[in-house]
């Protein structure tokens, strides 16, 4: 157990160390996957929370990482600074997930993907018709990087350390939540609903805070992208990106801390690397993505997990979705 | 943990980037090779390649081939961002590309600050008002094309009322505003303005509120497929013409989709296949022989951005220099007898907006006729 | 009122087909479980075949239909179900989804890159003529699409109740383990749905790829549409995804024509979202029992 741990620990340390170093030998387009690979991972963080480990699926997310990125667009191009608007962005996402959480969690997982499905498409609606507030279909251009202590985030690696900074803050106070009773309460909501009932979790409050968390994260991945892409327009919101979020975090292995992590290397960085392929890189991502969920659908933390410990049982954290459907299937309302 | 193993692992692969290095002239496409555009790009695509080839055949530019590297940005501004990065950091002297106005305004700072001139295919009227010294169009800006369509519609037509209907995107809309300032100051009345989604299928709705407006003229602002989808769907319901569109609305593509509901309809084209001039007659059957269909407008854009590259470089500087390049090309007036491959003479003036003459143009018989010819607005 | 007959009649010819994706759709969930996220793109599908068996094999029309129909069934009725749905349904529901969207983009993008980005003319199943009535031009194809798609879900109903095996096939959805018990074969019937689809999705695609040509992009917008349908009309009946299809369909007609052409993707998603938080079963939807 503690050579596990140790061996964890190596691994993740020169992890963190790739991390740092490697943008030194990338041009700036290696720098901006790299950078995109990080926001995305924010976002997907927020959606693993939500699915993850609180069991409720959203495909609403990519609404959440536009209203952030719009706020920031809109606000830095009219002069303010980046850190209230960030800030800002985080908190209206909440409040809207919190929101649209309180009608739509009374349903159960299937509809409620058909909720956040419409929701999704309703913002980018939004985002696309009213050009008052959000400049329609031409966007808000020249958004500007913001600057740390008077120094410019302008270059691409400076920019890119800011997105990594941003992405350890959000993995850390990630990973308090999850050790913390909120975390085992919203394991425990996933498990077994009933069982978390009975022993007095408000099933309702934490569904509806680990969603509202969920978007939250989701803003905040938006106003670091709009920074990074420097151009807001509607597409990029649109129910594309709320499925690509989902694979990620399935893919990447639901309910596992560093699912996400994996899951955006393979859903940004994948398609960047398959793409001499010329035309064939999306069929041979999609079929990818069906032969992992054919033979693991614990995504690849799960499958790793299953390599590794072949004789145990999987423990609870690591059950991912199989239980929680098998206590769908059997639950009785 | 093995997982984490496999985690950076599988970033470390991901991150293998092949930086290839060649002696000859790197030129990059970066346009819409799938995606809602897909047709557009890849009619851009091919002109380019068939100059790049007929080029290469003789020799190349200044003794050097042409080396081109085609970049998909699949019709999606985030792609058509990083793609353009990576085209970038591929050092080429000349960028061709993008087709849809979106993705060009999404990558035009980074272009500028590379200091790279990028032919680009977007009509979008605001793209030369946004103040790139290297950005030089292919084809005229909505701000060109729309007040000659406007006369047309006011001295041919004597129409005192238009219908409208656009698809909801930087081109639809940019060519709607442009279309309404015009309008309005020749006092036509719009009396019906509407909205389409891009690859929208079904416009019965739609056309019933055209019927309902009952203008003089109805105005269809859309891409090939829509535009199609439209007339199907106009002459099934019975709604009264003229119809008059841009380039679009009577492009090959669209005539080929709508078959007999494209006879009658009338408009302006900047550029065509079908123009009576030989050089672009001859240039359409080498197309035709090479890629096994017909060029439509963006294959001619496409080829004759190569060959003005080709022209300025060798006529006017003698070696690659990208700055220069950018800055003898405003101003720069090319004609066919300086080099025929521009198939047209074509002036650029100082923001890389284009004038050339066109035409006007109505669909006959499952054809395009050219009815009239317009100068250029310069002369 | 010229406009309004119109309308109406265009409204439901659009729902006949929304209705025949839905009923499929409904189907598969009913007795597998199965939300198919790849529907759309299987209705964009079998123009395909049926233009490859034209332009490749030299097939006439009326037999590259036929073609086109057994490859459907085949395909994208007993394949999808072999090779997709079999294995990955003991995982749960989350895993079949997300494959679906996989399969989703497969399809897309293999007719893209073998066939072509572009949108082809496709013929028509009847002469592209109008009618005029009462002032109001009806196009003939309309109709027929309304018949069409109403015939065949009122032959599938009448399957549904009046066969044995449709009966069986409605014990397997109710209640597969004591549809077991009183010795109903439940994965042949499973089975059965599955081609009932695959057959649904090839008399959808014939009616609408005429009009709206075929593009690899068909399916995008065709499948939402469909779950919306679903889902209004009532997930667990058949006779609630036909309602539910000729109500979206003419609700869209009349809201893309007097509400604002901008926000008509938005009156569809308005009504679903209202209705799976008052009404989740769907306005002719029993109350589930059970969830899965």
């Amino acid at each position: 157990m503690k050579n596990r741990r140790l061996a964890a620990g190596i691994v993740l340390a020169a992890a963190g160390v790739f991390l740092l170093v490697a943008p030194w030998g990338l041009k700036p387009y290696g720098i901006f996957i790299l950078s995109m690979w990080a926001v995305m991972t924010i976002a997907a963080i927020g959606l693993n929370l939500t699915l993850g480990y609180a069991g409720q699926i959203s495909l609403a997310q990519a609404a959440f990482v536009g209203i952030g990125a719009y706020i920031t667009a809109w606000l830095t191009t009219r002069g303010w600074p980046f850190w209230p608007t960030y800030i800002f962005g985080g908190v209206s996402c909440f409040a809207v997930g919190w929101v649209l959480g309180y009608p739509a969690l009374r349903v159960q997982h299937h509809y409620l993907a058909f909720v956040t499905l419409a929701f999704n498409t309703l913002v980018f609606l939004i985002f696309r018709n009213e050009e008052w507030l959000t400049g329609g279909i031409y966007g808000i251009s020249n958004v500007p990087r913001p600057g740390v202590l008077g120094l410019s985030l302008n270059s691409p690696l400076a920019f890119y350390y800011f997105c990594l900074a941003h992405l350890a803050l959000v993995s850390a106070a990630t990973w308090w939540l999850i050790r913390s009773p909120w975390g085992r309460a919203f394991v425990a909501l996933r498990e077994n609903p009933i069982r978390a009932l009975s022993l007095g979790v408000d099933t309702r409050r934490y569904t509806l805070v680990a969603f509202a968390l969920g978007a939250g994260l989701g803003g905040i991945s938006g106003a670091i992208y709009a920074p990074l892409v420097q151009f807001v327009d509607p597409t990029p919101f649109a129910l594309g990106l709320s499925l690509n979020l989902l694979l990620m975090v399935v893919l990447g292995g639901s309910g596992y801390f560093f699912g996400p992590f994996l899951g955006a290397i393979v859903a940004v960085l994948l398609p960047e690397w398959l793409r001499f392929t010329q035309g064939y890189y999306l069929m041979g991502y999609a079929v990818l993505v069906i032969l992992l969920m054919a033979f693991s659908p614990t995504g690849l933390l799960g499958l790793a997990d299953r390599l590794t410990r072949p004789a145990r049982r999987r423990t609870a954290g690591a059950a991912g979705v199989a239980p929680a459907a098998a206590a769908e299937g059997e639950g009785v309302r | 943990m093995r997982r984490s193993i496999f985690a950076v692992a599988l970033a470390a692969l991901a991150l293998a980037a092949g930086t290839a290095g060649a002696a000859d002239v790197k030129m990059a496409y970066v346009g819409e090779i799938s995606g809602s555009i897909a047709v557009s790009g890849g009619n851009f695509r091919d002109g380019v390649i068939l100059a790049v080839e007929e080029i290469n055949a003789r020799g190349g530019i200044l003794k050097e081939k042409i080396a081109l590297t085609l970049y998909d940005t699949q019709t999606n501004p985030g792609v058509a961002r990083s793609q353009m990065q990576k085209a970038i950091d591929g050092d080429p002297y000349v960028i061709l590309g993008p087709i849809f106005s979106g993705n060009v305004k999404v990558t035009l700072q980074m272009v500028q600050q590379a200091e790279i001139p990028d032919f680009i295919g977007g009509e979008a009227a605001e793209l030369t008002t946004l103040g790139s010294a290297y950005l030089f169009r292919t084809s005229f800006g909505q701000q060109i094309g729309m007040p000659k369509i406007a006369n047309y519609i006011r001295d041919e037509l004597k129409a005192k009322t238009v219908a409208l209907i656009w698809v909801n995107n930087d081109f639809g809309k940019g060519g709607r505003d442009k279309l309404m300032k015009e309008l309005a100051a020749r006092n036509i009345k719009l009396v019906a303005d509407v909205s389409t989604e891009s690859g929208q299928v079904d416009f019965a709705a739609d056309v019933v509120k055209l019927k309902a407006a009952n203008a003089d003229a109805v105005f269809v602002y859309s891409n090939e497929e829509e535009c199609a989808r439209i007339m199907r769907e106009a002459r099934k319901q019975g709604l009264k013409g003229p119809f008059v569109g841009d380039t679009t609305l009577l492009s090959q593509k669209t005539i080929e989709l709508a078959a007999e509901a494209a006879n009658g309809v009338v408009g302006h084209v900047g550029l065509t296949a079908d123009a009576p001039i030989p050089a672009v007659t001859e240039f359409a059957q080498r197309f035709q022989k090479r890629f096994n269909y017909k060029p439509d407008h963006n294959g001619i854009k496409g080829y004759t951005a190569v060959y003005a590259v080709k022209y300025v470089t060798e006529k006017k500087i003698g070696k690659f220099d990208r700055k220069a390049l950018a800055k003898i090309m405003h101003g720069l007036t090319i004609t066919p007898q300086e080099e025929p491959g521009i198939l047209m003479e074509t002036t650029w003036d100082n923001v890389g907006e284009i004038d050339r003459i066109s035409f006007l143009a109505e669909v006959v018989n499952g054809k395009q006729n050219i009815s009239k010819v317009l100068p250029k607005l310069g002369k | 009122m010229a406009d309004i007959l119109q309308l109406l009649v265009a409204g439901l010819a659009t729902g006949g087909i929304y209705a025949l994706v839905a009923v499929g759709f409904t189907l598969l969930w009913q007795t597998s479980q199965t939300i198919n996220f790849a529907q759309g793109e299987f209705v964009m599908l079998p123009a395909f075949f049926v233009l490859i068996a034209m332009g490749y094999f030299g097939l006439p029309f009326w037999p590259a239909v036929a073609v086109g129909g057994a490859v459907s069934v085949v395909v994208l009725g007993l394949l999808f179900k072999k090779w997709m749905v079999d294995p990955m349904i003991r995982h749960g529901v989350l895993p079949l989804v997300i494959a679906t969207i996989g399969l989703a983009i497969l399809m897309k993008e293999m007719v893209r890159e073998f066939y072509g980005a572009d949108a082809w003319p496709f013929p028509a199943l009847a002469a592209t003529t109008d009618v005029a009535v009462l002032g109001a031009v009806f196009s003939v194809q309309s109709l027929i699409i309304l018949a069409i798609s109403l015939a065949v879900v009122a032959a599938l109903q009448f399957f549904l109740n009046g066969t044995r095996t449709g009966r069986c096939m409605q014990a397997t959805a109710q209640n597969p383990t004591v549809a077991r018990l009183l010795g109903i074969r439940v994965d042949r019937m499973i089975l059965y749905t599955f081609l009932i689809n695959g057959a649904l999705v090839w008399v959808a695609s014939l009616l609408i790829t005429p009009i709206y040509l075929a593009k690899f992009t068909n399916g995008e917008w065709l499948g939402l549409y469909a779950f919306i349908a679903a889902i209004i009309g009532g997930f667990n009946q058949v006779r609630g995804a036909i309602v539910g299809g000729l109500l979206l369909g003419v609700v869209d007609n009349f809201a893309a024509a007097y509400i604002s052409s901008q926000y008509r993707t938005a009156i569809p998603l308005m009504i679903l979202i209202v209705v799976i938080l008052f009404r989740p079963q769907g306005l002719l939807g029993r109350v589930e029992e059970r969830t899965v």
